[in-house]
């Protein structure tokens, strides 16, 4: 199978609300960083594009149709599109590569979250007949997952905090996030609960914003002349949509993606995690099999800035840009979607 | 089945969404509330879009230069409708037109009216019938519809090419 | 350098109204079983599900997927969702394809669908939007200049589009799932039923249906589970254009003579009308298989039209080159799904499996769809022979 190699990433600052601004203003700087990363001139200039969107973010049928005024295809263009994150358009980009049809990829992801109450947009991604009636939010579902997780003695409010403490330390060193800020656990554990048991900083803020990547061959890579990381291994699992059958206190999908990513064949430097809850990047780092020696969201991860539909491939560029700079050698990027980490995707990165 | 089983639920949903035009689409809005219809031309290959959403589509570069555009305009095709639209009380048949507006290359959607309907075709010239200025707003509304006028029709190969000056004795 | 890979599995729903007797799962269980009945497989032997629809405004749930996993037997498995306004049929399919051809999978499990009668599709295409001018009355109501400027320049007959939509109806009455049944229709009954956009009439307009469609796609080593023959995956193509740019054919779009031209490149086709035996094209206004004739290199621009009426797309006037011998996108249309039953049915031409549809002795066939503003296109062709 033919290598990968990550060439460029870029993301928009996470802002809580990108004001007047469309998909295409949105779109468009993010697209120009990553051109002028590899010095191309627009879509042209890869072989295959493929981005991420949900239409009931913005509340309009067919946002991504917009976004494609933002990629210069005149003359027509290889294009496609997954109404799912953008890590999951990585994921198909990939394929088109694996088989040849393309030696070179732009990935995109966008959202404009503000001009809808997202937890409450989120609720109607449930079950038609049974769930979504019920207006069950996002928020309240993590919140019955951490109560589970407390309930069991699987972590304490403690753990939850440290994991919110340290995202937001690591934020400090990261001009995108949307939270940063040194804050202790005491101080964390002393605010109020919001959805018990969580408090409104266990849970990721909403942003709007982009980031887009382009990927190619290691061969076409080296052509460009652009330092590059390998994704040495990419695999994503979906469970049960029935949270009654799910052992919520666990990822089973993430463990099968890791495994199959080949997470464990190799010393993990850093990690950035898609967990919009601070209980689920716990859960997650222990399905992941993570140590001490793996810098876990050095971002700051989503607890610091969420552009839903473009965090997962954020998440592989963290890791890219982490390997390219130098700071680690092997990485591992996931991207979550569903309820309650339903649907998992894992990546490992590894310097050229 | 028996004749008591349940074969579909009412859930009704409703969500509230706060929309935004778009930098580009804002400032077109502002000038029609004034009265005037304007595009963008990209700064790659100098074409005039109405209305502007900030980028160029063909080129996928921003645009910012803008550009006053006449109300005068040429019908690029157009279909007559014989169904209501949802949520629109316009008394079918109608007849929506893709048009062109003079100093554009690219034509919008609007109502022709005050004609014949079997005599409308394409190339033919119209300009803006608009509501009272007092009712003006952030709207495409504020063009009650678009009229036929007394000009010579362009050839096909013209439309979308005119500058804002237009067509016929002076051009 | 791609892997071989050929479908070994179609299943579809029947099509109508109304599907009051399953759930949206329950549509989409159907297909998907339908699909590995044919294949000779159970969903174990699965290993990854990709499934697609048109805008999840249509029915109101949000990335379906979360939702549809556990009937689609897809726990624990790759699961992925494409959506490319109306050919995400034919696009879902191409990316199902590239799971096997790329060698990261050997059975993939694809499944489009769309159940209209649990939404509102023309709302939800309608969604007055703030700002702009509200004169969205649907599909046809975008559509209905274009094919008016078709006419203009074609000077074809009035009458192509009843043509066509008579023939398409004939075709749609060989075929037991098709949505619409009407063995009896005459060109004056097309003719006399009512405009709704004109030059488009009602029987010249696509139904809404429910409906789901599913196939098994499988790498070269696995092909042997079915009990029909395998259908060669020769060639897949997509591409797309903005919806309105400053010089743009609308007519005759160069994202879709692009595409064409790439798959037949891959396929080795340099005159489509006489080498392929059959094609399953998207045509949801019957004027558009004129109009796609032209664009797709069938015949020379402006003169799509004389296929038509010369009976050469037709089954049942014995055509060298029948189009839609399902009864295509006027005989049943689950918007979702409408593109990959384009595709579905291709291959079943090419396993002999069509039935009273089929076109005798077929080999190599077509399956096209498009979507958007006629801006997004995919396409692929089938072989019963091996590459």
């Amino acid at each position: 199978m033919r290598d990968i190699a990550v060439v460029a990433y870029h993301q928009s600052d996470c802002l809580a609300s990108a004001g007047a601004s469309n998909e295409v203003e949105l779109i468009m700087p993010v697209l120009r960083q990553v051109f002028d990363q590899v010095g191309l001139h627009n879509a042209q200039d890869v072989d295959f594009v493929c981005s991420g969107s949900c239409d009931y973010l913005q509340g309009a049928a067919f946002a991504f149709v917009a976004g494609v005024d933002a990629l210069g295809a005149v003359p027509p263009i290889r294009e496609s599109h997954v109404e799912m994150d953008a890590a999951w358009a990585l994921y198909e980009s990939i394929l088109k590569i694996r088989m040849g049809h393309a030696d070179s990829a732009l990935i995109y992801g966008f959202a404009k979250s503000s001009p809808g109450e997202l937890p409450i947009v989120l609720s109607q991604q449930l079950d038609p007949y049974y769930l979504a009636p019920l207006w069950v939010d996002t928020v309240s579902l993590a919140a019955l997952q951490a109560r589970l997780m407390l309930d069991k003695g699987a972590i304490t409010e403690a753990d939850m905090a440290a994991v919110v403490a340290r995202s937001r330390r690591n934020a400090l060193g990261n001009p995108r996030a949307q939270l940063a800020g040194e804050v202790s656990v005491e101080e964390l554990l002393a605010e109020e609960t919001y959805v018990s048991p969580l408090r409104r900083h266990d849970c990721c803020p909403v942003s709007d914003g982009a980031a887009a990547m382009i990927i190619a061959t290691v061969e076409q890579a080296e052509r460009w002349g652009k330092p590059y990381a390998r994704i040495t291994g990419i695999d994503h699992r979906i469970e049960s949509h029935n949270l009654g059958l799910r052992d919520l206190c666990d990822s089973v999908s993430t463990r099968r993606a890791a495994a199959a990513a080949g997470v464990a064949d190799g010393a993990v430097d850093v990690a950035e995690l898609y967990a919009p809850f601070s209980h689920q990047e716990i859960i997650l780092s222990r399905a992941l099999a993570l140590g001490e020696s793996t810098a876990i969201n050095p971002s700051g991860g989503v607890l610091a800035g969420n552009l839903m539909m473009a965090s997962g491939l954020s998440r592989v560029g963290e890791v890219f840009r982490r390997i390219v700079e130098g700071e680690a050698g092997r990485g591992v990027a996931h991207a979550t979607s569903g309820p309650c980490l339903q649907h998992n995707l894992v990546a490992v990165l590894e310097a050229a | 089945m028996s004749d008591d089983a349940v074969t579909g639920i009412e859930a009704p949903i409703y969500l509230q969404y706060q929309f935004t035009a778009g930098r580009a689409p804002a400032r077109f809005l502002q000038r029609l509330k004034a009265g005037q219809l304007t595009g963008q031309r990209c700064p790659g290959c100098s074409q005039v879009y109405i209305p502007p959403r900030g980028a160029c589509p063909a080129c996928g570069i921003a645009t910012e230069e803008e550009v006053v555009l006449s109300d005068k305009a040429t019908v690029q095709s157009f279909t007559i409708v014989y169904i209501p639209i949802p949520g629109n009380p316009i008394e079918p048949p109608y007849i929506v037109a893709n048009l062109v507006p003079d100093g554009a290359n690219i034509s919008f959607i609007h109502l022709l009216s005050d004609c014949v309907n079997d005599e409308v075709h394409i190339g033919q010239r119209v300009r803006a019938v608009w509501k009272d200025a007092s009712e003006w707003d952030y709207s495409m509304d504020n063009i009650q519809y678009f009229k036929p006028i007394d000009e010579p029709d362009v050839p096909v190969a013209q439309i979308g090419k005119l500058p804002v000056s237009g067509w016929g004795a002076g051009a | 350098m791609a892997q071989l890979a050929a479908v070994i599995g179609t299943g579809q729903t029947k099509y109508k109204t109304k599907r009051g007797d399953v759930s949206i799962a329950g549509l989409l269980r159907e297909a998907a079983v339908a699909a590995l009945e044919d294949a000779g497989l159970g969903f174990d032997d699965i290993d990854a599900v990709v499934i697609g629809k048109a805008p999840d405004m249509f029915e109101g749930v949000v990335m379906p997927e979360c939702y549809l996993s556990d009937a689609l037997g897809a726990n624990g498995k790759p699961m992925l969702r494409v959506h490319t306004a109306g050919s995400v049929g034919g696009s879902t399919a191409l990316v199902a394809a590239s799971h096997v051809q790329s060698g990261t999978f050997r059975r993939v499990l694809t499944v489009t669908f769309e159940k209209q009668s649990e939404s509102n599709a023309m709302w939800a295409l309608s969604t007055p939007q703030p700002f702009s001018v509200h004169l969205n009355a649907g599909a046809g109501g975008y559509f209905a200049p274009i094919i008016r400027e078709y006419m203009r320049r074609s000077k074809a007959p009035y009458d192509v589009g009843i043509k066509v939509a008579v023939k398409d109806r004939l075709h749609g009455a060989r075929n037991p799932l098709a949505h619409l049944h009407k063995p009896d229709i005459t060109m004056a009954e097309v003719e006399e039923s009512m405009m709704l956009w004109d030059p488009i009439r009602l029987l010249e307009a696509c139904p809404s249906s429910d409906g789901a469609c599913a196939m098994v796609i499988a790498a070269e080593d696995a092909v042997d589970s079915s009990a029909k023959p395998p259908a060669w995956i020769r060639g897949g193509a997509m591409r797309s254009e903005p919806t309105l740019y400053a010089g743009r054919d609308e007519v005759n779009p160069r994202a879709g003579r692009d595409c064409a031209a790439d798959v037949y490149r891959q396929a080795g086709i340099s005159d489509p009308r006489r080498q392929l035996n059959c094609a399953e094209i998207y045509v949801p206004f019957s004027w558009y298989e004129p109009m796609w004739l032209e664009n797709l290199g069938f015949a020379e621009e402006g003169q799509g039209w004389r296929l038509t009426m010369d009976g050469a797309t037709s089954l049942d006037e014995g055509g060298d080159i029948p189009w839609n011998p399902s009864g295509g996108v006027l005989s049943s249309n689950p918007i979702g799904a409408s593109g990959m039953i384009r595709f579905a049915e291709a291959a079943r031409q090419v396993r002999g499996d069509a039935g009273a549809h089929q076109v005798a002795g077929a080999k190599l066939a077509m399956g096209h769809a498009y979507g958007g503003g006629a801006q997004f296109f995919a396409m692929w062709i089938v072989g019963a022979d091996k590459p």
